[in-house]
């Protein structure tokens, strides 16, 4: 999945004349966190967030004080080092920026021009339904060996059930031998398939709980 | 005003997928047979169930999937037209008929509503329904119309009621909660096994509403293997306050019997007992809140020999102020189905424990679940506050 499949196009920004107080407005009302501050050629200049704001504020101990503070532009306190990504990213690349610049949301520039915005709730959402949790579904777990063909196995005894499969991950082990197979099933009776599963020989780990063994 | 209606007909027998179907309405037969050896039932109190019409239907169903669904009854819809809909797959089959005896579960909740709703009845039950996974456009988990949808909002449209709808199936009550997700005169329910494994994977404490409807969907996900003591607090605990915050005018309670442990799509681990408990606490607030007003619908069941009989019999017994559901089953019941049945049929009403081996986390397992209902009323509990504060200061 690349970055443009996910991407919010229709941006907010503001430009370096904006004060703090319409950022703080235009944030409220938009329930967003990060400005892209861009200039009339609609190229990035810099970013505001709501961390960035936060450290203008005065004190919480000092209301109705300083409220000249919030008529300053914005080109005070935006980062204009700002980290982008580009439309054909791939979304596993961009997920790994997030994590080690440890920030909130990623502009996007194509010829050097703005054209979408992502945030971590985008990546989250994402995650959501690349884990198929948004349909109806049921789950189960299977144990295999850490060696090659064990998902079309399985797959192949899912497809003679003719159910469908909403989502698949391959999830580590503690150790090197096993890999378990993630999958919803679009089934409310995931018997049957279950004990195919058990008959060619797989361990079914669900259901089970750490300490039991139902 | 009649105390309590029985809406029923062996017509209702017709919506059957196939002979080794788990959602099998013989259960239907079981239980009325029951109630009937163990003088549980009159005559009088037993109605027939009408049609739904399809404006009726279309109240929640769009009419594509309607036509859909008349045609695939009828033998003439293509497979891969058929899947789009959700029908033709394992979990819902296409069968002769199938529109008619849809439609025939939603007419069924729909003449429990007039009764109550035109004030002819107190109560009224049809335990043909509660087939709460059905969608707008989709059939999904063994449901084809959505009846409780059908009827909250035919009961919103011709009597401008509040209503809250409550769900005490093992599986989350989907269909219900996405059609008033945005309403705040609808207030849903729903206690459920976690769907971190278990269909359909929703009903996540999370799931509050949204718009004008945020704090108007409840969800109580109960973890695997949970016991009768824990569910029930859940259950009581969360009903009285939902009601307390939402002032309901009438409760529509779906009555799923599929969380006892013998049941064999969950992995709950109740025994017969909450279903004496969810009946009387929801009778109790119906009178506290809605001056009577009491719809209940049936819903999953899968255990229909050991489990669903006993529990809707002990349901109906309740709504009619009869409650002699204790001791023996009639001998003749037990005798009559024996034969028929691939397990041992209780003799008595109650479990007689231990009917499953101790389950070595149960304190983790209350514990975690306790938790699970204060941050699932967390909402009403700040509201309900809010509001006492706001009285207090007001007099």
């Amino acid at each position: 999945m690349v970055v443009e499949q996910i991407m919010k196009r229709n941006v907010y920004t503001i430009d370096i004349t904006t004060t703090i107080q319409q950022a703080i407005d235009l944030m409220d009302n938009n329930r967003i966190r990060h400005l892209p501050v861009t200039n009339e050629k609609n190229e990035l200049i810099g970013i505001v967030s709501d961390r960035d704001i936060r450290d203008a504020r005065p004190s919480i101990f000092d209301t109705d004080k300083h409220e000249e503070y919030f008529l300053n532009p914005v080109s005070k306190i935006m980062i204009s080092d700002v980290i982008t990504a580009h439309p054909l990213d791939f979304v596993e690349d961009v997920s790994s920026i997030f994590y080690e610049h440890h920030i909130g949301c990623l502009p996007i520039e194509e010829d050097n021009k703005l054209v979408g915005i992502i945030t971590e709730t985008d990546l989250l959402h994402t995650l959501v339904q690349l884990m198929g949790a948004h349909q109806p579904s049921s789950q189960i777990e299977v144990q295999v060996e850490n060696v090659a063909g064990m998902l079309a196995e399985i797959a192949t005894i899912i497809k003679k059930r003719n159910i469908n499969i909403t989502s698949v991950l391959v999830y580590p082990t503690n150790g090197l031998e096993h890999k378990v197979l993630v999958f919803r099933l679009q089934t409310m009776d995931p018997r049957g398939v279950i004990s195919d599963i058990e008959k060619d020989g797989y361990k079914i780990v669900w259901p089970h709980l750490p300490g039991m063994t139902p | 005003m009649k105390n309590a209606a029985f809406i029923f007909s062996q017509e209702q027998q017709t919506y059957k997928f196939s002979n080794d179907h788990p959602f099998n309405q013989k259960r239907l037969d079981l239980t009325f047979d029951l109630l009937n050896k163990c003088n549980g039932i009159r005559e009088e109190d037993i109605l027939t169930p009408r049609m739904a019409t399809d404006e009726e239907l279309y109240l929640i169903h769009d009419k594509d999937y309607v036509d859909a669904i008349k045609r695939a009854g009828k033998g003439e819809l293509k497979s891969s037209i058929a899947n789009t809909f959700g029908i033709g797959t394992d979990d819902t089959p296409i069968f002769e008929n199938m529109h008619e005896a849809a439609a025939l579960l939603v007419g069924g909740t729909l003449t429990a509503v007039d009764l109550v709703m035109k004030e002819k009845y107190l109560h009224a039950c049809n335990l043909s329904g509660g087939l709460h996974h059905g969608f707008k456009g989709r059939a999904s988990g063994f449901c084809i119309y959505n009846d409780s949808s059908i009827a909250i909002e035919y009961i919103r449209k011709k009597y401008q009621a509040r209503v809250l709808y409550v769900d005490t199936d093992a599986h989350h009550g989907d269909g219900v909660q996405w059609a008033f997700y945005d309403q705040d005169d609808v207030c849903t329910l729903s206690i459920h096994e976690t769907g971190r494994f278990l269909f359909p994977g929703t009903g996540n404490i999370n799931e509050r509403g949204s718009g004008k409807g945020y704090g108007f969907s409840v969800n109580l996900p109960m973890d695997a293997f949970t016991e009768d003591d824990s569910w029930l607090d859940a259950y009581k605990t969360s009903l009285r306050e939902v009601a307390e915050f939402f002032k309901p005018d009438v409760i529509i309670t779906q009555n799923g019997a599929d969380s006892h442990y013998y049941d064999p799509l969950t992995h709950l681990c109740s025994t017969i007992d909450i279903y004496r408990e969810i009946p009387m606490l929801a009778h109790e607030i119906a009178h506290e809140f809605c001056n009577g007003k009491w719809i209940a619908v049936g819903g999953g069941g899968y255990d229909i020999w050991r489990v669903v009989p006993r529990a809707w019999a002990m349901l109906w017994m309740e709504m009619s102020d009869n409650r002699v559901a204790t001791g023996p089953l009639p001998k003749e019941w037990v005798e009559k189905w024996q034969k028929h049945a691939p397990v041992d049929l209780p003799k008595t009403w109650e479990d007689i424990p231990p009917i499953y081996p101790e389950i070595p986390r149960k304190k983790e397992i209350a514990e975690k679940n306790a938790l699970t209902v204060e941050k699932a009323l967390s909402h009403i509990r700040n509201e309900m506050y809010k509001r006492k504060n706001h009285s207090q200061t007001s007099t």
